[in-house]
Order: structure tokens, then C-alpha cells, then sequence
């Protein structure tokens, strides 16, 4: 399973400058992203500030804004632009033919641990 | 597309002077083009680069010589930077290339260069006096100056200044404060005449009277008398022009400085107040050698503050790495004084003088002064002191050139008097503790500002904002941030270029690519960011939806929406929350429902598990917890249409009862707000825009608080603009009284129109009210009535056929893919 890769999507499925999040059966989703020159990078959908859903960012160069807080997190690591401190978990990606593949052993195992951080009536009784 | 050539072999870069600005422009330099250049430097102090500014804390024993070092020599080893410190440029030969270096022991080097970088500083100017050479006689410019300062504060007592400036007065202070007693001595009648006025001068020097420093002013020095010392060539004694003496076992000069030009008038560089260099601060001369910091006459101006020199240093820097991008347009300064406890600020012509008006509050008991002034309706000087807070705000209307004479009323109070929340009515840094909150927004302390300042080495407020995010969200503690960087860092950090940039992509304003796409008629992202020659090839998530705006509002219907450019909230059009589900807002025309539509709401609930359920400010009803794949159902389900309460658009018309049931009420209020909501929902705008339409004036609707607010009176309708209940809570203006509903549909459309063509993106109606001028807006909604007419038709013209984002997805340029999730 190691060297396994799970077909995702084709990459014409991403917008260009925008992302997709793709659910796995455990952990949160992974968001892949594609650059304007057809490049493809999969992160944790998880900002390493305050958990926002990278995937819903504004994708710029190879970096993408979370839109919780506008943190600047770089695709190709996963590391937050500095001054700001942090890292996401990054995803290999293959992309052969116009298809997407993520590593079956990370989807199924990297950083299933992680988890959004909780909001509403759920959180009052998180906290309680 | 990287266009430069890259040569084989490094190019040589060699910078005299081992100073501030210079070693900006080489950490910019290595910022963008680590590569170029093989690097070396010459620096006559054996120092590594340190902060120039911070002499004065030094001097007062606030802070110690390895905390202002901004370069370790560590830091110039991983750089792979040559550094010759404590050796001296003697010459430098422009035919060949080749600079000519001596040290202390009379040994010589040279090097030759590509590129010459000459940031030879300034050099204190030294009276012609008799006895000007006697021990003890010193300037006061670099940390030779300021230990020998500390020497002799150690072992003599008296010490005399010469000079009532910034650099003497800190001197005189970190002199006393060393135990010694200080007299300053001022050739004029008032201390630092040249920033300054009278009153404020004498309100300075009672206070420092206080603290314990004597003055002798109007006094002309005439000769340094010495005497002193085992060998007799110590100083004793100032002796003045009236035959008075004051004895001194130390004199510092600090009557002023000189741009350092000695090295490049050898070397033929043409110099006037200054080595003169160009726009991308090469010099005139050769343009293989720039020349940035004190030593650069700019325009005919040689700064001597931080903040330009800064800007300087990026601009040199991207012309150094052949990027080819960027001038430096001059900067405006403005001064502050590094003595604790003492609050200064002036910017502009504050003496005033032909033509000009003044706005003055003086209270010299409680130690507050400050002079407004005023010419052809602009500010054009302030001079504050005992409270400078506002000094920040004064700058920016002195540099905005805004007209003031819809808050001259109130332009004396500054900008904090009006609601400023978050930070507890504090306008003095000093005074508060470590453990006060500075920025409310993001919860950050003065503690923890300092520290930051201190351990990172941050020198505006723009690195701040960076680190330690205060300021950065609703600025509106921007003043005290400034005060904190004042005192911890010591550098005047509030000269700014004359046009801000959109953002790090480009040297352009808002106002100048909003120009571009108009003129030009630029259609697309793609073409502005050719046309203005962006720096980065797609933005970045700043400038991309501002950009996207501009063409929209400008060009409608035929600029196309980028989707991609837009911010989360406009692409999945419902507003993300923290835990990354969406909340649901559905129009409700004037805030009125059914019975209906709440039944349909409720059904939506239930059958959505939607964990809460919220009335909001704007008397909408917002449903919170909405995952994303539910959205399009969602919608779908309730069947009203988009709220845009998630959108940089008009929001909610907010209504009172009105004359339909209200006793009190005299106009039909409700219709009005149902009419000014369906004539004008769909409307984006460079920022959120908020109306409310009150009956009477009892003004339930709370009208004076929104960027439209309409209150009903018996003859009929008054109409206020730009008001903001938000960070600062502003007061609408009025704009107009008409007497029927189709004109306050056409005075409020016209105006938003106004607001939508001509406002930057992120500027609410009260910022961009405030930086037209109130009285700009009359012309163009009261008294035009032909371009009002036009106006109110080209917003027509834009929202007709406008989607509703929530139904027709494909004319709104949904991509409803993003609301499934793949699955793996």
C-alpha cells in the first residue's frame, strides 16, 4: 500500500487558482490545489493558526490565504509566510495525464488525528 | 517571467559606510536577489550596523550597546558579506573601478566594484570656535561620541550643550539623567525653532526645566575655554559673546548636521546639499554608483529619518537586482521627541505665515498645547504637544491634502474623540502598563508590543502589524502603536511615501488603478496587472479582488466577475465562520416576513440540523451552522433570495414601524426601506453598505449610524450619508431634504453609485466621504442634478438583470462544484 496512489480527479476538476477538498474515510478533508500554470499541491484543509479550511482560500502564486485570518501558507510546504509561525501537513501529489493521484497510505493515515476546532452551542458544552 | 541576465560570475557590489540605510538596502537587496552580488563593505566605525537612533536611550542608560546592534557579525558571515569595519574609504577611482581603504594601524585594501553603493551618512557640524580641539569638546553622532559621553559623566560634573535641537536635547537628558548637571545652551529665543513653534518650545522647556536641566537661551557662544585635565587641554568653561562663563568639563555640539560628501566630491560625484541621485536613487553623475540615507540629496532634500531612508533602500535595492521597478517619489517627515515622558509632534508648516488660519487649544497648566493650521481648506501644519495621539491623523489629512470644512468643527478633538472602542479611551502609551490591551481587535498588550519591538528589531508600523497583528485589523489604535514603537525603538516612523501602494505587488495607489482601467479600458485582471506591470504574476489575496472591483464597477456588463478573485464569502455566497461551516442570511425586504417564510425557515432548521438561529442588527434572520454541501439546499428550501449579508455589498435597509401602525410615525417608513432595498439589492460596492429608514424623527431605525439613512419628517424625507456604527461609531452626515420617496430612490442610488465608482476597496462610505470632503459630494448629489440623474441611471444600468447568486448560478458564475467534496 505503500507506493499506492488513489486516483482523485482530473485537474481540469480544480478551478485554476482555486481548490477542490477531497473527504477521506478518516480524518479531515484535503484540499488540492492548482496554480495558473497547472500545477497541483495537496494540503492538510487545515490552517496551522486556528484550523481554517485552506481550501476555501484565495490561491496566489504557489501560497493561498486562509480566509479565516488571511494567513499566508505556501503549497509547496505547507509553512506559513513568516512573520507567522507554523505548518500544515503536506500531501504528495502525482499528476500524470491530466489525472490527479494522492498517496493511498497518506489518506489513509497522515494526520488523521487533527481536527476542526469546534464553534456554536457544541462549543458552550465543549467548554462546560 | 525572470527577465534578468545572470551572469557567470557575481557581479560586485562594494558599499561604503556601514550604516542604517545602507545595510536596508543590502538586506533588501538579498531579500529578492540573494545571488547577484558578491558583497563587501566598508565601515570607518569597528562596529557592526547598529541603530543610530537608539544613542540616545544608550546615553540615558535605558538601554545597552548590544541591544540597538541590528547586524550581529554573525549575520554579515551568513551572507557570505565581506566586512571591513574600522577601515576607512580614502579614495575611490571611478575609471577603474576601485575603491581605497586605510585602518587605524595605516594599513591599505582595495576592492574592486560593479556597483558602488555610497551611504556615507552625515557628520556633525562643528562651530568654528576657539578651543573647539580641547578634550571634552565632542559631537554627539556614533558610539564613540556616546561612550566618551558616559566616560565623563562618570568622572566630571558640569556639561554644557550647545544646541536646543532633537540630538541636544537628548543629550542633555541622557547626560543629566548620568548624574551630571547640564545647562543647554540655544542661540535662539525658543528650543527646536525648526519643529517647534514658540509656545510649544517654552511648554518644552518648562518641563525639562523641571526635570532638572538649565537653559541660556538667546546665548551666542563666543570660545571654549580650557585649562582643564592633568595636561591642562581639558575644557573648563563656555564662554559667551556678554562676557558671562558657565563652567563645562565636557561640551557636546549639536548644533546640526551635514550630508558626509567628502569622499564623493573626490571622486567628481555631482553634490549639492548632498549627493545627487535620481528617482531610482542612482546618482546623476555615474550611474553605476547609488547613493542612499543621509548623505543623498533627493529633489534637493536630504532626510535624515528613518522611514525614508527605508524607502530608499527598497527602491535602490530592486534597481540593484535589475528588476527595474520602482522610484522614490520623495517623502513627507514629521517629528517626534525621544525624551520619556515627553510627548512632541509636528509635521507641515506649522508656523504658519501668509495666508493661513490657525486652530489653537492651549492649556499650559495641564501641559497640553496644540496649533492647527489651516490654508485654502486644508490642514497644512500641526504642532502638538502633552497629547499627540492624534498626530498620526493630522499627518495623514496633511498628506491626503483632503478639504477639511466638513470637520473643522471637530478637527481639534481629533480622530479618537468620536467612539473610538477597543482600547479604553487610552491616548497615552507611556502612561499605561504592560499588562493594558493596545488593540482590542487582536487582544495584543503594550507588553507584549514591546517586546517584540525589542527582540525582533521591528522599525515601523508596518512590521508591527506584521508580528504581533496590532493595529492590523481595525487600525483604530494605530496612535498608540506608533507612540510604543517612538519609545521602544526610538526611530520617527511616521513619514510615509506620498501615494501607499495597493499592496506588496505593486508601487500603484488605489486611485491610480482605478484611473488605468477607466482610461484605458482595461477588461481584465490579466491586462491591468501587464498594464501596471504587477510584480508577482497573479497578485496576491489583496490586491486580486480589489482589482476585480474596479473592473466590475467600472466596466458592467462587460468586465466579467473572476470568482477566483474574490474572497470565500462572494465565491460560496454565504459568510464562512470559525469552524468552517457557512451561515444563511435570506432577504427580507425591509426586514418585514411572513408567516410563510418563517414556516419555511423553520423547516429548514429542523431538516438541516442548523444548530443556531439568530435575529441580527439588521433585523434579518441569520441561520448559523450551515455545512457547505447543504448550502445549495438550503437556499433552495427557504425560497427567499440571498441577504448578501455576506458580501462587500448593500446589505439590509433597516426600518422602523412607520405611519402604517406607529402613532408617532409620519411617513410610511417600511415601504420606503422595502422600495430603497428592492431597487438596489445585488449592489456590490467597494465595501458593505448599510441603510435605514426611520419614520420620524424618533429615528427607531438608528438612521444616523449607516451609510444611507433616511429619516421620515412630516414635510418629508431627510437624507444623512456615511455614517458607521462599526470600529468608530460616526455620526451620519446630512446630505439633503427632498420632499418625495422617487428622490431619496434617486439622491440614495446616485450617491451609492458615487461611492461605488469612486471609493477603494475596503473603504467604507465614511472613509471615502472623509477623504473626498463632504462638501465634494453635495456638488455631485445636491447641486448637479444632471450628473445625479446620470448616476442613479448608471447604477440602474448596472444591476439590471443582476442574478441572484442563490437561484441563478450559472449568470452569477457559481462554480457549484466547490460545494462537493471529492471523495477519496
Amino acid at each position: 500500500m505503500t507506493n499506492e496512489w488513489t486516483p482523485i480527479c482530473r485537474i481540469d476538476d480544480i478551478p485554476v487558482l482555486g481548490s477542490r477538498r477531497v473527504a477521506r474515510p478518516q480524518g479531515l478533508d484535503v484540499a488540492v490545489f492548482r496554480t495558473d500554470n497547472n500545477e497541483v499541491f495537496a494540503l492538510l484543509d487545515r490552517c496551522p493558526h486556528k484550523g481554517g479550511p485552506l481550501s476555501q482560500g484565495i490561491v496566489f502564486g504557489t501560497s493561498v490565504a486562509c480566509p479565516l485570518h488571511n494567513w499566508t501558507i505556501g503549497l509547496c510546504t505547507g509553512q506559513a509566510a513568516a512573520p507567522d509561525e507554523g505548518c500544515t501537513p503536506r500531501f504528495e501529489v502525482k499528476l500524470t495525464e491530466g489525472e490527479v493521484f494522492l498517496k493511498s497510505a497518506e489518506l489513509a493515515s497522515l494526520a488523521t488525528d487533527l481536527t476542526r476546532p469546534v464553534a456554536g452551542p457544541a462549543r458552550r458544552t465543549a467548554c462546560a | 517571467m525572470d527577465m534578468r541576465v545572470v551572469p557567470k560570475t557575481k557581479l560586485k557590489l562594494v558599499m561604503v559606510g556601514n550604516g542604517m540605510a545602507g545595510v536596508r538596502t543590502i538586506e533588501e537587496l538579498l531579500k529578492i536577489s540573494p545571488d547577484l552580488y558578491d558583497i563587501t563593505v566598508f565601515g570607518a566605525e569597528s562596529h557592526p550596523n547598529y541603530n543610530r537612533i537608539l544613542l540616545s536611550p544608550v546615553l540615558a542608560g535605558e538601554q545597552t550597546l548590544d541591544e540597538i546592534v541590528l547586524n550581529s557579525w554573525d549575520w554579515y558571515t551568513d551572507n557570505g558579506i565581506h566586512l571591513h569595519a574600522g577601515w576607512k574609504v580614502t579614495s575611490v577611482d571611478r575609471a577603474k573601478r576601485l575603491v581605497h581603504a586605510t585602518n587605524a594601524a595605516g594599513e591599505t585594501l582595495s576592492a574592486h566594484y560593479d556597483r558602488l553603493l555610497m551611504c556615507t551618512g552625515s557628520k556633525p557640524f562643528i562651530l568654528p570656535l576657539p578651543g573647539k580641539n580641547l578634550q571634552g569638546v565632542l559631537a554627539y553622532r556614533d558610539i564613540a561620541d556616546t561612550s566618551a559621553m558616559i566616560d565623563a559623566a562618570a568622572k566630571y560634573r558640569h556639561a554644557v550643550v550647545i544646541g536646543g535641537g532633537l540630538l541636544g536635547l537628548e543629550a542633555a537628558n541622557g547626560l543629566m539623567l548620568r548624574g551630571m548637571s547640564v545647562t543647554v545652551v540655544h542661540v535662539h529665543p525658543t528650543l527646536m525653532e525648526r519643529q517647534l513653534d514658540s509656545v510649544a518650545g517654552k511648554l518644552l522647556q518648562q518641563s525639562l526645566e523641571k526635570r532638572g536641566l538649565q537653559f541660556l537661551m538667546g546665548a551666542q557662544t563666543q570660545a571654549l575655554l580650557g585649562g582643564g585635565g592633568d595636561d591642562g587641554r581639558r575644557v573648563t568653561a563656555v564662554a559667551f559673546k556678554d562676557g558671562t562663563q558657565v563652567p563645562a568639563d565636557l561640551v557636546v555640539m549639536a548644533v546640526g548636521i551635514r550630508p558626509n560628501t567628502e569622499l564623493a566630491e573626490s571622486m567628481r560625484l555631482h553634490c549639492s546639499k548632498g549627493i545627487v541621485v535620481n528617482d531610482t536613487l542612482q546618482t546623476v553623475t555615474d550611474a553605476r554608483i547609488y547613493s542612499v540615507g543621509e548623505c543623498a540629496a533627493h529633489r534637493g532634500i536630504a532626510y535624515g529619518l528613518v522611514a525614508p531612508l527605508f524607502e530608499q533602500a527598497k527602491v535602490a535595492a530592486n534597481h540593484l537586482a535589475q528588476f527595474g521597478i520602482g522610484r522614490y517619489m520623495g517623502s513627507l517627515t514629521s517629528t517626534k521627541l525621544k525624551v520619556t515622558g515627553i510627548d512632541l509632534f509636528s509635521a507641515g508648516q506649522f508656523m504658519g505665515g501668509e495666508g493661513t488660519e490657525e486652530i489653537v487649544m492651549s492649556d499650559p497648566f495641564g501641559g497640553v498645547y496644540k496649533k492647527l493650521v489651516l490654508k485654502d481648506n486644508q490642514l497644512i501644519g500641526a504642532c502638538l504637544y502633552g497629547d499627540t495621539v492624534d498626530g498620526s491623523w493630522y499627518f495623514k489629512l496633511l498628506r491626503d491634502g483632503r478639504p477639511i470644512a466638513d470637520i473643522r468643527d471637530k478637527l481639534m478633538f481629533g480622530e479618537s474623540n468620536i467612539g473610538d472602542a477597543g482600547h479604553q479611551g487610552h491616548n497615552k502609551a507611556a502612561a499605561m502598563k504592560d499588562s493594558d490591551e493596545v488593540c482590542g481587535c487582536n487582544g495584543v498588550t503594550k507588553g507584549t508590543i514591546c517586546k517584540a519591538i525589542k527582540e525582533k528589531g521591528l522599525m515601523t508600523l508596518d512590521e508591527v502589524r506584521k508580528h504581533t497583528k496590532a493595529s492590523a485589523s481595525c487600525g483604530s489604535c494605530t496612535g498608540l502603536v506608533e507612540q510604543l514603537l517612538i519609545f521602544t525603538a526610538g526611530a520617527d516612523y511616521s513619514a510615509t511615501p506620498k501615494t501607499k501602494a495597493l499592496c506588496a505587488c505593486t508601487d500603484h495607489g488605489h486611485q491610480a488603478v482605478r484611473d488605468a482601467i477607466k482610461t484605458n479600458k482595461l477588461l481584465t485582471i490579466a491586462d491591468v496587472f501587464a498594464f501596471m506591470e504587477w510584480k508577482t504574476p497573479n497578485g496576491c489575496a489583496s490586491c486580486r479582488p480589489a482589482v476585480n472591483y474596479y473592473l466590475i464597477s467600472t466596466w458592467p456588463k462587460q468586465a466579467k466577475d473572476d470568482p477566483q478573485s474574490r474572497f470565500i464569502n462572494e465565491r460560496s455566497h454565504a459568510n464562512i465562520q470559525k469552524d468552517g461551516t457557512y451561515s444563511v442570511i435570506p432577504r427580507m425586504w425591509g426586514g418585514e416576513t411572513t408567516a410563510g417564510e418563517l414556516r419555511r425557515i423553520a423547516d429548514v432548521v429542523d431538516k438541516y440540523k442548523i444548530p443556531t438561529v439568530k435575529v441580527t442588527g439588521g433585523q434579518r434572520i441569520d441561520l448559523l451552522g450551515v455545512k457547505k454541501e447543504d448550502l445549495q439546499a438550503v437556499w433552495q428550501d427557504i425560497g427567499m433570495p440571498s441577504g448578501h449579508a455576506y458580501a462587500k455589498a448593500l446589505r439590509t435597509v433597516k426600518t422602523c414601524v412607520g405611519s402604517e401602525w406607529c402613532r408617532m410615525g409620519t411617513q410610511d417608513s417600511t415601504q420606503m426601506g422595502k422600495d430603497l432595498e428592492r431597487a438596489m439589492w445585488r449592489m456590490y460596492a467597494p465595501h458593505k453598505v448599510k441603510f435605514a429608514v426611520s419614520g420620524c424623527p424618533r429615528n427607531c431605525a438608528e438612521a444616523g449610524i449607516k451609510d444611507v439613512g433616511i429619516i421620515g419628517v412630516d414635510s418629508g424625507w431627510e437624507m444623512y450619508v456615511a455614517g458607521n456604527g462599526g470600529i468608530k461609531t460616526e455620526v451620519a452626515h446630512f446630505l439633503v431634504k427632498v420632499k418625495t420617496a422617487a428622490e431619496v430612490l434617486e439622491y440614495t442610488g446616485a450617491f451609492c453609485e458615487l461611492y461605488r465608482t469612486e471609493g477603494w476597496y475596503l473603504e467604507r462610505t465614511v472613509h471615502y466621504v472623509n477623504r473626498v470632503g463632504l462638501d465634494y459630494v453635495k456638488k455631485r448629489i445636491v447641486e448637479d442634478h444632471a450628473g445625479r440623474k446620470e448616476l442613479w441611471e448608471n447604477l440602474q444600468f448596472a444591476l439590471d438583470g443582476e442574478p441572484d447568486p442563490w437561484f441563478e448560478f450559472d449568470k452569477a458564475a457559481v462554480d457549484t462544484r466547490q460545494f462537493e467534496a471529492i471523495s477519496a
